[in-house]
């Protein structure tokens, strides 16, 4: 029987919640890194033993953590794993180095980006958002972070270099932060095209590479914002997240900060799904595992409101690709319930029926064995819960 | 022989509990202290100050002596009871956050 491993992200730490198929009774293992932020943890689709953690800290900076073992041990890339601490080889101190590239040889990629006032800001790294592992070698691993710009490693982690031509891109100038800062929140691999990527950055939008990373372009042309000055601009979205089915690589779905949208040709045309749903804001989306039109998302009631409507906690979910929403509710709080849930914070496995996991910033991590139609909290009082990532496991 | 006191969840990082001690070639300052630590626990390299500019983290204080050494000169030297091993060198986090 397959076994599932939830890998949970807080404020406080990681946390590794393991069940078997039927997903009923939870092992809950962890705080691993306890104490420190934990923006992203995910597994190497090529090795499932392989884990990466972004581990951070406002006093301390970035920690980039990495298990081969599925989570058992832990430790700074570019160490030994396993041994008594007497015995390591210490880190050679290159794993969290994260250095702009602004060399000749890359054409020297911009150093200004847009400040909340409208002047010019230099980039500065805060912090790693998102890991993604490549989908067949377990050592080549992608960073997306703040302030925005995309990473790679292929050495597990231990060292990371830029890829230049995304910040590089001409309209790099006109990208700005969001309220939780300029991050790179979002880093797709087609399954079917390994030179195709897709990201995206609060609030520039979202970009695509057809070279394997050399050079991007935007792709927003649909959206609307009406938060900024040209409601339909190349740049300047604040998109929330995206989500693709591997079985069609060329549909996105997108939550932005209002409107679900939807992309049938790479992310070239947007059209807006919001169709039903009772409000359009949110920050996660996600798809199921075995049905490329059946979409999750969780409205919150409002970008000043970060909570759910009335203070019920429900899922929606789309079976038609987008429009038609039906609210998913059984076992979920339908009372006093004024938690969010953030980005990066929804999972789907891929056991026959499909299980979807999303954590909120209350510290609950749900999780519904069956599509969406029942919840139950797997636990209840983590720390917030920044991200949630699943592995299914044989 | 220099003692350093590290914070708890960089004593953590480093795998050693309670002071740590260095040998420092010259006068031991802010800078010959802190290349040293790195030197010896590597994984400490962009925790304390920054990897490429080398300047203290935000929100860090360098105390030698009771003293608030943060602001003072990476080459200033340090009273000789910090070279010594009389007094350490104290890295504090700031007091802040939840």
């Amino acid at each position: 029987m397959s076994n599932v491993r939830v890998l949970v992200g807080t404020r406080k730490g990681a946390f590794i919640l393991s069940s078997d198929g039927k997903r009923e009774k939870w092992d809950v293992g962890g705080p691993h890194f306890a104490g420190w932020e934990i923006y992203h943890l995910k597994g190497s689709p090529a090795d499932p033993d392989r884990l990466y953690a972004s581990q951070s800290s406002g006093w301390f900076g970035q920690i980039i953590q990495r298990s081969d073992d599925g989570g058992k041990t832990w430790h700074q890339p570019g160490s030994a794993a396993n041994e008594p601490p007497e015995q390591v080889v210490r880190p050679v101190g290159e794993s969290n180095k994260f250095v702009y590239d602004a060399s000749e040889q890359s054409g020297k990629p911009l150093t200004t980006h847009q400040w909340y006032d409208g002047t010019q800001h230099p980039w500065e790294f805060k912090r790693v958002w998102h890991l993604e592992p490549s989908l067949t070698e377990p050592n080549t691993v992608y960073a997306g972070i703040e302030d925005a710009a995309l990473f790679r490693s292929t050495d597990g982690g231990q060292t990371w270099k830029e890829l230049p031509g995304l910040r590089g891109n001409d309209t790099g100038p006109r990208w700005q932060p969001g309220a939780g800062g300029m991050c790179l929140h979002t880093i797709l691999l087609d399954p079917s095209n390994p030179k195709r990527i897709f990201i995206a950055i609060s609030a520039a939008g979202a970009f695509r590479t057809d070279d394997g990373g050399k050079t991007w372009k935007p792709i927003n042309r649909g959206l609307r914002s009406q938060h900024i000055p040209d409601p339909t601009a190349e740049v300047g979205h604040c998109v929330h997240r995206i989500a693709q089915h591997r079985s069609r690589p060329n549909t996105l779905f997108m939550q932005k900060h209002w409107d679900v949208m939807r992309s049938d040709d790479a992310g070239d045309n947007w059209r807006e799904i919001s169709g039903d749903l009772p409000t359009d804001f949110g920050f996660v989306i996600d798809v199921h595992a075995h049905e490329p039109e059946t979409v999750y998302v969780v409205p919150i009631k409002s970008d000043s409101e970060h909570f759910p409507l009335d203070g019920k906690l429900r899922v929606y979910r789309s079976r038609t690709g987008g429009n038609e929403w039906e609210p998913l509710a059984k076992g979920l709080p339908q009372s006093d319930c004024y938690v969010n849930v953030l980005r990066d914070a929804m999972a789907v496995d891929s056991l026959d029926s499909c299980g979807v996991y999303f954590g909120t910033t209350g510290g609950q991590v749900y999780a519904s064995a069956d599509a969406g139609n029942n919840w139950a909290p797997i636990v209840r009082d983590l720390p917030a819960v920044l991200s949630v990532e699943v592995q299914t496991l044989p | 022989m220099i003692r350093v006191v590290l914070p708890q969840h960089l004593r953590t990082l480093a795998r050693v509990s309670g002071e740590v001690t260095i040998e420092v070639n010259g006068p031991a300052t802010q800078r010959s202290i802190l290349d040293a630590l790195e030197n010896s626990y590597p994984v400490l390299r962009g925790t304390i100050r920054d990897h490429v500019t080398h300047e203290r983290r935000p929100f860090l204080r360098f105390f030698v002596c009771t003293e608030d050494w943060s602001h003072e000169a990476p080459d200033a030297p340090l009273p000789k009871e910090v070279a010594s091993g009389a007094e350490p060198f104290l890295i504090i986090g700031a007091i802040a956050g939840g």
